[in-house]
């Protein structure tokens, strides 16, 4: 499997300041009785999307996005905190999105996404702060730089060096630990002795 | 020279090192269990599949059916009510996958199934010393016996389904002391939630949490696979407990236990995996056991949790008044005396059989509210065996209650088994996130005493009211 790379993307965001947005809001369970990794992005924050009818709220920002132009997510701090399903990257992917930005995303999330070709992106307080603020406005990450630009600031930011190389290269991981077979069966031999 | 004190922590790591961690590349680690469920591994199989590889270890794979997975009994026809067709496929998918690949299946009828995270330590697969993943963040319940446990996504499921190994960053490591002993009424499940409330939703991010102190040694192995099964609600992927006599004496003659010379041979392994006198933790936090209260959630995160018996805190920003909107709390009201819709008493946080005795104690011979629905779920096949051979079943029936098929039920409500728009539902699992138990539904955590208690008071109730008028019955 592999996926786009990921090196530099300009685009606008969409902005959810709500903090600890967990997984189940990201995509609710009773959409998880899937088998597939595909179209995922219908269900993406189903419940804020939409009414006890069905019916499309207008409130909710994600309603009416051209997601073509809006692939960056801001978010509230403690993003993606719960569970560890991979629905969820893949919901937001589908949906449209390439990349995250918060001040703190969760571990598990974060692992799940960096498979997939979504970047999560942590930022400083203040970073996030002017993120929250300025919804729609245009903002370039910048993986080969890790940097995050928009208006007239610049942040840093950090990418696991070996999932940076994964994403900037477009090739996931299993790979790599396939090429490992011989260090793992030594390593079994060794124990069973 | 004398080496370095090590943690547990850091002893299952570097027993569990193919190749270790470098600047630009994580390490490479052996994985001694995994266990995979219907809803987190499909897309796993069907990786492999694409890339015509093989299951390395299915003699290292364990499966099981519990999330979608009906908690009614089949009808005359003997077919399951499941929710959806998909729900249905799901299974289906697993039960075919484990077929192709030699993956030994606790299915449907199966006296081992069970939610995933309760029948490995029953059947005793988890053990001290392991490393186990499952595509579900609780798998840090495994913790409980000191075995490093941790939740992993599907992409990684299919790299251990391929290579019996993940790529891993090693965790800072945080010890969280439980001082003095717990006062009557007060349980494990009170220990997790004043932990997270201590630690914060996000705290323990990127650490792995060790439990110690007096007031952990004296847990069951119940108790302290409900504590190490909420690390993940405070951010933390792991949580451990030093394995001691409790551990071993619960996993001596257990099905997949060692034994004979193999038995001997492990307890000496086991007993060397204590964190060492003088090890250091990045981060250490001391919670006094003995002024612990039963607690509840109030909020759409769990760690916020407060005692039962206090009153809603201030509001500090948006998302903690969103959160209180959507309770239907206001800054001052009592906890106790909220109405209650539903009780849910389950999940791999306080399903076993020790729970549902707690909880069966103060429903002896009493009813629920009349306006109050619940729904008792056993977390496994063995444990609903067990509790029917006691009459659990029959104080929960006799009460009032529904007593249902194992699995994990309302927790995730996948299955069907779900609250309604607007309803309070009091609920033994581990997540109140928004909508988690059903659209619209307001999830109060709490621990099977305080769920039972407040199911007989059709309000949130402090489950030592009840303790004291049994003992006034004496
Ligand atoms: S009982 Fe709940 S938390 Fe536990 S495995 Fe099932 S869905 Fe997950």
């Amino acid at each position: 499997m592999s996926f786009e790379p990921f090196t530099i993307l300009t685009s606008r965001t969409v902005v959810l300041p709500q903090s600890d947005i967990d997984t189940d809001q990201i995509i609710p369970a009773r959409f998880l009785t899937t088998t597939t990794r595909e179209g995922l992005g219908a269900s993406a924050f189903y419940d804020w999307r939409y009414d006890q009818n069905g019916a499309p709220r207008n409130s909710s920002p994600l309603n009416g996005v051209d997601p073509s132009t809006h692939q960056i997510l801001v978010a509230g701090s403690n993003f993606a905190c719960g569970s560890s399903r991979e629905h969820a990257p893949w919901a937001l992917l589908d949906f449209g999105f390439r990349a995250v930005i918060s001040s703190d995303i969760a571990d598990i999330f974060t692992s799940n996404s960096l498979k997939n070709g979504l970047l999560p992106v942590e930022v400083d307080e203040k970073t996030h702060r002017a993120l929250l603020a300025q919804p729609g406005a245009a903002v370039t990450i910048d993986l080969e730089a890790n940097e995050v630009l928009f208006s007239e600031m610049r942040a840093a930011f950090k990418v696991e060096p070996f999932a940076r190389r994964c994403l900037l290269d477009g090739v996931d991981p299993l790979g790599h630990l396939l090429n490992q077979e011989q260090a793992i069966a030594s390593f079994e031999a060794g124990r069973s002795s | 020279m004398t080496e370095k004190p090590l943690t547990l922590y850091e002893k299952l790591w570097r027993d569990h090192c193919v190749v270790d961690e470098a600047e630009d590349s994580p390490a490479v680690l052996y994985i001694d269990l995994q266990l995979i469920h219907e809803v987190t591994s499909p897309q796993a199989f069907a990786v492999l599949a694409e890339r015509g590889l093989s299951v390395r270890r299915p003699d290292l794979t364990i499966a099981t059916l519990d999330h979608s997975t009906p908690t009614l009994p089949a009808d005359e026809t003997g077919a399951l009510p499941f929710a959806t067709p998909e729900a249905k496929a799901q299974v289906e998918t697993l039960q075919k996958n484990c077929e192709t690949h030699g993956i030994e299946l606790f299915g449907l009828g199966d006296p081992r199934r069970g939610i995933v995270h309760v029948i490995g330590p029953e059947l005793g697969l988890t053990q001290p010393g392991k490393t186990i993943v499952c595509g579900d963040s609780h798998t840090s319940t495994h913790g409980a016996f000191g075995a490093l446990a941790f939740g992993i996504g599907t992409t990684e499921v299919g790299h251990v389904l391929a290579t019996q190994c993940l790529l891993q960053r090693k965790s800072k490591t945080m010890r969280v002391r439980f001082d003095g002993a717990l006062g009557p009424g007060v349980s494990a499940k009170d220990m997790a939630l004043a932990m997270i409330a201590a630690v914060g939703a996000d705290g323990g991010q990127g650490y792995a949490i060790e439990f110690a102190g007096p007031a952990v040694e004296a847990l069951s192995m119940e108790g302290r696979l409900t504590l190490c099964n909420m690390s993940i609600e405070a951010g933390a992927r792991v949580g451990l407990v030093a394995p001691d006599e409790t551990t071993f004496a619960w996993l001596d003659g257990r099905d997949r236990a060692p034994k004979g010379e193999a038995w001997a041979q492990a307890l000496k392994y086991w007993r060397s995996l204590p964190t060492d006198d003088g090890a250091e933790f990045d981060k250490e936090v001391v919670i006094d056991a003995s002024s612990l209260r039963p607690m509840i959630t109030f909020g759409v995160s769990p760690d916020a949790a407060a005692p039962v018996d206090s009153a809603h805190p201030t509001l500090n920003g948006e998302t903690e008044r969103e959160a209180a909107a959507y309770m239907g709390f206001e800054p001052g009201d009592a906890f106790k005396e909220t109405k209650v819709d539903r009780v849910f008493i389950g999940s791999c946080t306080n399903s076993r059989l020790s729970d549902l005795r707690a909880a069966a104690e103060i429903m002896r011979t009493r009813k629920i509210a009349p306006h109050v629905k619940m729904l008792v779920a056993p977390g496994s096949e063995q444990i609903k065996k067990e509790a029917e051979a006691e009459g659990l079943d029959q104080v929960f029936v006799d009460a009032g209650a529904e007593w249902r098929e194992p699995g994990c039920s309302m927790c995730i409500a996948m299955n069907g088994d779900r609250g309604e728009p607007g309803e309070l539902v009091v609920s033994t699992s581990n997540r109140n996130f928004k909508g988690r138990q059903g659209k619209g539904v307001r999830t109060v955590l709490a621990s099977p005493e305080t769920a039972a208690a407040s199911a007989l008071a059709g309000v949130i109730a402090d489950p030592r009211s009840f303790f004291k008028e049994t003992a006034d019955e004496l």
